[in-house]
């Protein structure tokens, strides 16, 4: 294949995924690494480093209009980022120590059981819940524009919220992947923000956690200009696209997409766990 | 006078003020459209010249070299740059890319601080100094 012939399918692809990432939160990474490796045959270290880069594009580029539109909620990414960024650094020490394929085995079946469990939407009394006392005083609770008019939430379980950033943190420190599944989920799941404020929440706080990694890894060799060009176009401008859509879209449907998407994620991750190819 | 009606339970009347840090929020949104839109430029740029040149010869990354230190470093990426080097104006790019996310996390910090929030101002303070330990521990910039 001609450099000019990769380059443009390879932006194609990146556009998907830069459109199903910032649709669901997860970064553009969970649809690339696989398509990377196994269609163009680019060696791991590569994929890594171009998928890096394309999460960085999908969540600064989604992130402008998310957060202008007032989507994100900035005190919850803040103060969150500090359990991520923790934990990504200790996951990185840990990830000596660990072994990684049982790991994604653990990680793949959470996510088979999260695919199943995140397509269900909450009731109107369990979105009416009365505010959490850590919540109020770390100014955690906010609003949003629903597709009814501007609708308010009450965070809860703070503390569980915390420490699974922090296992996200870490997660994506020892496998270099995951950490937007497990953001959106201990979003949604445990500190039962609505749908589109966490996986647009989870979208704003990638890019930090992106940045560490990417400078990591640039440093090491592993992104390749040639490769990065096209991924970082590609999603960027379907990031862009993305960003137009969730604004518009059923929660209903956004979540049927977001179970879909962590749960080939989740076979992914069993897949590698099971051949040691992680 | 008549009895006052049973609180409807609606979370907002447990929260009498919703934080909505508006102003903060279309700073940080700008910055980040700024910072994506300027290394897109740099890269799409870089990716001309680098096409332009070499269109026809096959890809390859079947197997994994490592990048040349003119690609790995920011000394070195400058240096390219200067040679006009296609891919070295694509890693720049990749390096502002890099980069905007990092400067969010700094104006956040000013942000706070207008608004008098020290709490916010600690939490943001702590996620950039793990940023930068990462990143300064790379071997980025020698």
């Amino acid at each position: 294949m001609s450099i000019l012939v990769f380059t443009g399918v390879v932006a194609i692809v990146s556009f998907v995924a830069g459109l199903l990432g910032s649709l669901t939160g997860l970064g553009g990474g969970v649809v690339l690494v696989p398509l990377l490796t196994i269609l163009f045959h680019v060696d791991i270290r590569y994929a890594i480093g171009a998928s890096l880069v394309s999460v960085i594009a999908t969540s600064s580029g989604a992130a402008a209009s998310y957060v202008k539109e007032g989507f994100s909620n900035i005190r919850i990414a803040m103060f969150l980022e500090i359990a991520t960024t923790l934990g990504a650094l200790c996951g990185a020490f840990l990830a000596t120590w660990i072994p990684t394929n049982v790991l994604a085995m653990v990680f793949g079946f959470m996510l088979l059981y999260s695919a199943f469990l995140s397509r269900k939407t909450r009731t109107e009394a369990q979105r009416n819940l009365p505010p959490d006392p850590l919540a109020t005083r770390l100014r955690l609770n906010g609003s949003f524009p629903d597709l009814a008019g501007k609708r308010h939430y009450n965070v809860q379980r703070v503390p569980a919220g915390f420490s699974l950033m922090y296992g996200a943190g870490a997660l994506s420190g020892m496998l270099g992947v995951g950490s937007g599944a497990v953001k959106v989920l201990a979003m949604d799941q445990a500190m039962e923000i609505p749908f589109k404020v966490s996986t647009t929440t989870s979208n704003f706080m990638i890019g930090v956690t992106a940045a560490a990694s990417a400078g990591v890894y640039l440093g090491r060799g592993y992104v390749d200009p040639g490769l990065s060009m096209p991924v970082m176009l590609g999603v960027l401008a379907g990031s862009l696209l993305g960003s137009r859509i969730l604004v518009k879209a059923e929660t209903k449907v956004l979540r049927q997409v977001f179970s879909v998407v962590i749960l080939v994620l989740g076979i992914q991750m069993l897949y590698k766990g099971l051949w040691g190819k992680i | 006078m008549a009895v006052a009606p049973a609180p409807v339970r609606h979370a907002h009347e447990f929260t009498p003020q919703p934080w909505r840090d508006r102003r903060l929020e279309r700073i940080l949104g700008n910055l980040l459209r700024a910072g994506v839109l300027i290394s897109a430029a740099v890269v799409l740029c870089g990716g001309s010249i680098y096409l332009f040149r070499h269109a026809h010869e096959p890809a390859d990354y079947h197997v994994f070299r490592g990048e040349p230190s003119n690609y790995r470093t920011i000394p070195g990426v400058i240096q390219s740059v200067r040679d006009g080097r296609g891919r070295g104006l694509i890693q720049l790019g990749l390096l502002f890319l890099i980069a905007t996310p990092i400067f969010r996390v700094a104006l956040s910090i000013v942000g706070f601080a207008i608004e008098r929030d020290r709490l916010y101002v600690l939490f943001t303070a702590i996620v950039l100094f793990i940023l930068l330990y990462s990143l300064l521990g790379s071997g980025l910039t020698s």
